[in-house]
């Protein structure tokens, strides 16, 4: 089963699943807030991979009108996700989040 | 090994090296170029999946306009580098730790599902690119409407979000 163009499914599945770690541990070690933002598209991105990985083993159009829908949202997320980073550049001077730990503005 | 696998492995170990170069790198826009390059490497992944339509979405969005946006940020801050701070000293192995276990997880559950499905769809039936172009642009617009109608609202909300969040008052301290 899943023999796309000679390559096993497994593989695809491999690669989309040490991606979405190397982003979880991007969040995990990382201080700079853009860069954990980086990690976070990293992780949407390997969800991506899986998704079309199975859209292309169930010979099924469903799985890329979804990552075309998880672009959109992940657009949109970073939209705003940068505007609060340089929000909260304005306030603190600074986008290290250990620096974020104070409820207060 | 035919071609197309020895390509597989070149871009996986593309894609793997990227992400590492992301972790790694000190400074935000060397880190932003490494994912540029893992985007790319992953829209090529889906060129050899047969979904040509989101290679090209993903080399649009994601490594053109995303990206651009992350180093306009990145370069509008000038917080190309943190200074260095004390950390915890605990954090970084029981990180690494953590994602260890994340990562065997999911390599143990997608083990058994694979086995547990042996057979999934019927082979044959290869995908045509136009016609699937076409069947996808129909899917869209008929089976996906109110979706897609929303996207936009969507995309509406965050343009607007984020001009309200950065507009800087007048008479506000900055």
């Amino acid at each position: 089963m899943g023999d796309l163009g000679g390559i096993p499914l497994s593989g695809f599945l491999a690669v989309s699943a040490i991606l979405f770690t190397m982003g979880a541990l991007g969040v995990l070690i990382r201080r700079n807030a853009i860069i954990i933002f980086m990690s976070v598209e990293l992780m949407l991105n390997a969800a991506n991979l899986a998704f079309v990985a199975f859209a292309r083993a169930y010979n099924v159009l469903n799985g890329q009108l979804f990552v075309f829908f998880v672009m959109t949202v992940s657009a949109a997320e970073v939209a705003v996700g940068l505007a609060l980073i340089v929000a909260i550049f304005r306030s603190k001077h600074s986008i290290d989040v250990d620096q974020m730990s104070s409820l207060k503005g | 090994m035919n071609l197309t696998l020895i390509l597989f492995y070149i871009l996986a170990v593309t894609a793997v090296a990227t992400a590492a170069g992301l972790l790694l790198s000190r400074n935000s826009v060397y880190a932003a170029l490494f994912l540029v390059l893992n985007f790319a490497t992953v829209a090529v992944f889906y060129l050899l999946l047969g979904a040509p339509f989101i290679a090209l979405v993903q080399v649009t969005v994601y490594a053109g306009a995303i990206m651009v946006l992350f180093l306009f940020v990145i370069m509008l801050l000038g917080a190309e580098k943190l200074p260095r701070a004390q950390v915890l000293p605990w954090q970084r192995p029981l990180a690494i730790g953590l994602a260890a276990l994340l990562l065997v997880e999911a390599g143990f559950l997608l083990y058994q599902r694979l086995r547990a499905t042996a057979v999934l769809a019927a082979p044959g039936a290869e995908l045509n690119t136009t016609a699937t172009l076409q069947t996808l642009g129909m899917a869209l617009f008929n089976q996906y409407l109110l979706p897609f109608e929303v996207t936009s609202i969507l995309l509406l909300v965050a343009m607007v979000g984020a001009i309200v969040l950065t507009k800087q008052v007048k008479g506000e301290q900055a």
